[in-house]
């Protein structure tokens, strides 16, 4: 009888743990809080002399009753149905004994015994029954656990994300800065490289002008002196044109006449030769890219040496040198942009003149060198895919070290303000960019340097 | 008389040829032409002695150059007359010259009157 108001405490107990503080729930808690109370008081009664012991029992089970159809009809308190299935068959056999006590106390106590062991079955069903329902509530409350970890892990990844796609978006922006800094940087080094190459290109022009005045001067004087030749011819033939003619010297006149018609495809060679001395003046100093002609690569290496040599003799008194061509008369016309190449020319020739004259300075200050002549020898030979240009002189070569850095712009040997260092790099840009040919060098430190073009026919 | 011009440009010798037609037509002068200062040095000693009496070299040419020339005439053949002509009349090469023991100093353009009048004085 105990045990059954036991059960009511407990289950009331359990709901009431579960049930919400709020305002609506209100009555319930005040009907769970009664039903306590009348269970307090049925287990007092119980120990009470007062009553009948049926009547609280009857009582009892009825309360017990209550409260477990309470637990299946409200929604509220199905979460007890657990605990009412565990104890369901234990209140059915209180309910059982006592109404087979009331009807028969003999047949009770006939089977007191069978009860009582149906009561201990029906007590082990109840704590199974909690035993699997904690197990159960335990895995349950596992997995809950697991689920909030899981949201939590997720929640803090969409944190991360958000985060990082804010950093991201952080990076980006400062990225598209900093690549803007950089078009704009390389614009104005754009700009500022395109300023030294024309400055590059005026500088050779100012090395090539007093070869050019050399070169044109002396085409010049010989128009000048078979005009003034021919004149005196005419004035010779018109003496001889009035004499008598029976002492007319029929072959002097001859020998006059072919003289000034000589003399006139002189003057028209030499007319024509400064001509093409002015314009390649003018192809050289020409700011925009040149186009590739036909050329004839003989002819430019000529033309370039000439003007080289003449260039710096002009410049510098003391200079002298011996150069040497040795064209190979086989080589066919190539496509090429001629005042780039001969830009390449002038400058590899310029500076194999340097180094010869270098060197025998150097040796003249030692107190040598009087067997010793600088030469430049200038070379063209046809190759099975195309030209082959050397330019060599017997300067003191280039060291081992160097000879990696000479392609490199501003790199240079000579003294500050002597060379801009970039004569060798826009000659190697020309030739490997310009005309997908190959520029290289190879020197014996002491005894030459040798820069070699390779130039591909199409 | 004989005399040797030197220059590496080859259209010298036509025109110094016309210039003094009269003279080589009557016998007078006798030209030689050489296109490098080793040349020069191989026609002067083709006969002992030479018989080239005046040398006009100019200065700038590829290899050994007319100042070059002039120091190894004037060792080598001390009598002989040696001018300069060059494009390049600075005071250089001009002292260079006279001090190395040439007679005279011509520039280009060539005034041919005055080398005209320097070989009469020689011719007498």
């Amino acid at each position: 009888m105990v045990l059954e108001n036991i059960i009511s405490i407990f289950i009331l107990r359990y709901l009431q743990k579960r049930l919400p503080d709020a305002e609506a729930y209100l009555k319930w808690h005040k009907i769970l809080k009664v039903g306590m109370l009348l269970a307090v008081t049925f287990i007092i009664l119980g120990y009470s002399p007062i009553g009948s012991r049926v009547l609280i029992h009857g009582l009892s089970l009825a309360l017990v009753g209550l409260i477990i159809y309470g637990v299946f009809k409200v929604p509220e308190f199905n979460q007890a149905k657990t605990i009412a299935y565990a104890v369901l068959p234990y209140l059915g056999l209180s309910l059982v004994s006592e109404v087979i006590d009331i009807i028969s106390p003999s047949f009770y106590e006939s089977i007191e015994t069978l009860l009582d062991t149906a009561g201990f079955f029906a007590f082990l069903w109840a704590v199974a029954l909690w035993y699997l329902s904690r197990k159960q509530k335990k895995a349950l409350e596992l997995e809950r656990q697991k689920s909030e970890e899981r949201e939590k892990e997720y929640r803090l990844t969409e944190k991360i994300k958000a985060q990082l796609e804010k950093e991201v978006a952080q990076r980006t922006q400062d990225l598209v800065k900093k690549k803007e800094a950089l078009e704009k940087a390389l614009n104005e080094l754009k700009a500022t490289q395109d300023q030294l190459i024309l400055s590059e290109k005026m500088a050779s022009l100012g090395e090539l002008t007093a070869g050019i005045a050399h070169e044109i001067q002396n085409p010049l004087n010989f128009v000048n002196n078979f005009s003034e030749v021919s004149n005196e011819l005419i004035q010779e033939l018109r003496e001889e044109l009035k004499k008598d003619h029976t002492q007319r010297d029929k072959e002097n006149e001859a020998d006059l006449m072919e003289d000034i018609a000589q003399n006139l495809e002189k003057i028209t060679y030499h007319g024509k030769r400064a001509e093409a001395i002015v314009k390649s003046m003018l192809q050289h100093s020409r700011k925009d890219n040149g186009k590739r002609e036909p050329t004839d690569i003989n002819k430019l290496a000529d033309e370039y040496l000439r003007l080289s040599y003449h260039g710096l003799r002009a410049k510098d008194k003391s200079f002298n040198a011996d150069f040497k061509l040795e064209l190979d008369e086989n080589l066919p016309i190539l496509e090429v942009v001629p005042q780039d190449l001969g830009r390449v020319l002038l400058n590899l020739i310029n500076n194999a003149f340097y180094a010869a004259s270098e060197k025998k300075k150097l040796l003249e200050d030692e107190g040598e060198g009087k067997d010793f002549k600088p030469t430049v020898v200038v070379t063209t030979s046809l190759e099975q895919k195309g030209v082959k240009i050397t330019v060599r002189d017997n300067g003191n070569g280039i060291p081992e070290e160097v000879k990696t850095k000479v392609f490199q712009p501003f790199f240079t040997t000579k003294p500050a303000g002597a060379g801009t260092g970039l004569g060798l790099s826009m000659s190697y840009d020309i030739i490997t960019k310009g005309h997908g040919g190959d520029l290289s060098v190879i020197s014996k430190p002491g005894e030459y340097s040798e820069f070699i073009i390779h130039l591909r026919q199409d | 008389m004989k005399i040797l011009i030197v220059d590496d440009e080859k259209d010298v010798e036509m025109l110094f040829r016309q210039k003094f037609r009269r003279e080589i037509r009557n016998g007078s002068l006798e030209l030689v032409f050489a296109f490098s200062g080793a040349d020069a040095l191989n026609i002067l000693e083709e006969t002992d002695p030479p018989k080239v009496v005046y040398v006009f070299s100019d200065i700038n040419m590829p290899g050994m150059t007319g100042l070059e020339l002039l120091e190894k005439i004037k060792t080598k053949f001390p009598q002989i007359n040696v001018s300069m002509i060059s494009a390049y009349g600075d005071s250089d090469n001009y002292n260079k010259a006279l001090t190395s023991g040439a007679k005279g100093f011509f520039t280009k353009p060539i005034d041919f009157e005055s080398l005209k009048k320097e070989i009469q004085s020689l011719m007498g």
